[in-house]
């Protein structure tokens, strides 16, 4: 093409003006073809160095890492993700809470009724909000609650390791805390603080190391001391509880493990509760090496961090805290999976349990009736449990924190949030078909169950009406013990599906079927505590009851006289 | 004695193109576009894509689930990516390779592309008709030829016989 180097003179049918022209476009697309050909060779060169070092560890982190900052220097793509569990920014302070339930759905404030639920109860937001949250709800600040809410709200195991360290009488220090794990001091430190009032825990754990000596600002703003209104239960802050250093909602260190980066779980909770569940006789297909140790010599507790599959915990790490639970000042934080995780199994639990004065449990008594009740909370570990995606080996993390890909690095998505914002990545790796298809299917689920959820509240709250006529009549309690236990079961099954927050989706049919009975359980109430104030019943047996007709009517048998006849 | 033309030659076209700085300019630039492309092509192994062999595939990270997937399937010991990505016939072979590969390099560089990845209808039929080159005989009654339907193929029930990726 470029013959112009070996000939001075113009090649004949050319213009002397065009020559620069083509020359210059020439070379002007010679130099985007450069460019583009090196920013092919960046890019490829990039992900090829993607693929070959996936991370580099330029912060130390340790157990007592709890700040996710070190971690995040090193695994920007999952800190970027986790800090994006607050939105865009994060938004505190009272005008930024989500919408009340309580206000959306009024039948809530009856079913709680004479529990901290029925003060203030919210839509949930992301995990970045959860310390802030808790500090800020009027359950919190208006009633003196347990530390053992802490379990669940803020990164806690350091916290936990140092007062257990320091009740075995081991040394405490930086240096000791961050050695290893130490699974006898957390629980021990967990047993210590389960009960104590939660404003003590709270301020132990801003007094706790966190791994960054010296910064003290948390990634997320912490919660005004005592709420908005400045006063807890009543009471001004003291001045004294002022913050020492940070405490953290859910970090990196609470799911992994800060030497392999492993997934771990590390609640006490749930290690106890899992031992449990692995030591009843509940069926568990969904969970394959509880079966393996059942098969096995059972000489140790079942530990899900020697024996779990990546995929189960994968799973355990959410089964941490999105469980139910009791979370008071009358017993440790319990997770009721001794007998099974399904909604009877956990209510039969409770039935059994003692308070450790030996009284029998409740969680509150209602406002209205007066009623020992049980408090669900948001059960979705329990309930994905009975659903066709744990049966067939889907676990939490491949929906809410779908593989995402940064180059040539394949990764989980740290933003925690509805399956629904990432149909592509969450629901279509198995199902084939569009995302509008697969939005309309969680739609049906999800608009079915709300139904049922509203028809079993309109129950609930006819059956309310209903027991407190009876108890102005002058019913006493021991009158109504069948009717309260209806009452506690009716309610229990209506709160496990209204908490829980897949609206039916985890396992549908297993909500259906938990919010029929809970109808059932209403009516059933409802109609005894009518029929304890009716009259005496009439005996029925006068009755007509009219037959079939245009039957055939039975011949008499034949008998030798009557055949001669024929 | 043989250098001294070559000298002459060499100083000769020099000086031709010094007396044209724009002439010299695109020969520079020409010549940094062929060695930037060479060395592109190089980095990128881009030779190894003209062979059958499946690791090559793996080249690209984002097929590594494939892969794997592929190593414990059903079909790993009679066919490889090509044999069922790929038509059996030269024309169509060279013409898919090259569709596909262009279409990878630009999704892959770019970084737009569905996620996770989509079978292209004119690839869906490609693997179709590989299944057919082989299982022909056997299900010649369900699938009469000439008659493509995209609505029946095999994989809509057989959709882990290559790589399911669970």
């Amino acid at each position: 093409m470029n013959d112009d180097s070996s000939n001075i003179d113009q090649p004949a049918g050319q213009s002397p003006s065009a020559r620069p022209w083509l020359l210059g476009g020439l070379f002007a697309a010679t130099l985007i073809g450069v460019l583009l050909i090196t920013w092919i060779l960046v890019t490829m060169v990039g992900h090829q160095q993607d693929a070959r070092e996936p991370y580099a560890r330029v912060a130390a982190v340790s157990e007592i890492s709890t700040d996710p900052l070190p971690w995040g220097l090193n695994w920007p793509h999952q800190f970027d993700g986790w800090k994006a569990t607050a939105g865009d920014e994060f938004h505190g302070g009272s005008s930024a809470l989500p919408q009340s339930k309580l206000d959306a759905d009024p039948w809530l404030k009856r079913l709680y009724a004479g529990y901290a639920f029925s003060i203030d109860y919210r839509e949930a937001r992301g995990h970045a909000y959860m310390l802030y949250d808790q500090g800020v709800t009027e359950r919190i600040t208006k009633k003196p609650q347990p530390g053992a809410c802490l379990h669940c709200h803020a990164s806690v195991s350091v916290l936990y390791r140092r007062i257990g360290m320091d009740a075995m009488g081991e040394e405490v220090t930086p240096e000791t805390l961050a050695v290893d794990f130490n699974t006898p001091a957390v629980m021990r430190g967990f047993e210590e603080l389960s009960r104590k009032p939660y404003q003590e825990v709270l301020a132990l754990l801003q007094a706790t190391p966190d791994g960054t000596p010296g910064e003290n600002e948390p990634v997320f703003p912490s919660a005004p001391a005592g709420g908005f209104s400045g006063e807890y239960a009543g009471e001004p802050v003291a001045d004294d509880s002022v913050a020492k250093g940070e405490a953290h909602p859910v970090t990196c260190i609470d799911c992994h493990d800060p030497k392999t980066m492993a997934v771990r779980v590390t609640r006490p909770g749930f290690l106890q509760g899992i031992a449990a569940l692995a030591a009843g006789d509940a069926a568990v297909p969904h969970l394959p090496s509880i079966g393996q140790w059942r098969a096995g010599s059972r000489a140790r507790p079942y530990d899900p961090n020697q024996l779990a599959s990546r995929q189960e915990m994968r799973s355990f790490v959410c089964g941490q805290c999105h469980v139910e639970y009791y979370c008071g000042d009358k017993a440790t934080l319990t997770f009721p999976w001794a007998k099974g995780l399904r909604a009877d199994d956990e209510e039969a639990f409770w039935d059994d349990f003692r308070f450790a004065d030996g009284s029998d449990f409740h969680d509150f008594k209602h406002g209205e009736t007066g009623a020992p009740s049980y408090k669900a909370q948001h059960p979705e570990f329990e309930l994905w449990s009975q659903g066709i995606h744990a049966r067939a080996g889907v676990s939490c993390a491949d929906c809410h924190m779908p593989y995402q890909r940064q180059g040539a690095m394949k990764l989980s998505d740290h933003r925690v949030t509805s399956p629904l914002e990432k149909i592509n990545s969450a629901c279509q790796t198995c199902h084939h078909v569009s995302e509008s298809e697969l939005r309309a299917r969680v739609a049906t689920i999800q608009s079915r169950t709300r139904a049922l959820i509203q028809r079993a509240a309109a129950a609930m709250t006819e059956m309310l009406d209903t027991i407190r006529e009876a108890q102005a009549a002058g019913a006493s309690d021991d009158d109504l013990a069948a009717v309260f236990a209806h009452q506690r079961q009716a309610t229990w099954r209506l709160d496990y599906i209204s908490s829980e927050n897949s609206k039916g989706f985890h396992a549908d049919q297993e909500a259906a079927r938990v919010l029929a009975e809970s109808i059932d359980h209403s009516r059933q109430a409802q109609a005894l505590a009518l029929r304890w104030r009716a009259p005496d019943a009439p005996d029925t047996s006068v009755l007509f009851s009219r037959p079939v007709r245009g039957v055939t009517p039975e011949q008499p048998p034949r008998t030798a006289e009557s055949e001669t006849d024929e | 004695m043989s250098q001294q033309p070559l000298r002459h030659w060499i100083r000769r076209q020099l000086a031709l193109l010094l007396a044209k700085p724009m002439v010299a300019a695109l020969v520079i630039a020409l010549g940094v576009l062929g060695g930037l492309g060479l060395a592109t092509f190089v980095q990128g192994k881009g030779a190894s894509y003209l062979v059958n062999d499946p690791r090559v595939c793996i080249n690209c990270h984002i097929m590594q689930g494939s892969y794997d997937a592929w190593v414990h399937s059903s079909h790993a010991a009679v066919a490889a990516c090509n044999d069922c990505h790929l038509p059996h016939d030269f024309l169509g072979k060279w013409l898919t390779k090259a569709d596909n590969g262009l279409r990878h390099a630009v999704a892959f560089t770019t970084g737009w592309f569905h996620e996770p990845i989509q079978i292209t209808p004119r690839n869906r039929r490609v693997t179709q008709g590989a299944c057919l080159h082989c299982h022909g005989d056997f299900v010649a009654h369900a699938f009469p030829p000439g008659e493509a339907n995209d609505d029946f193929m095999c994989v809509h029930c057989h959709r882990a016989v290559g790589h399911a990726e669970r």
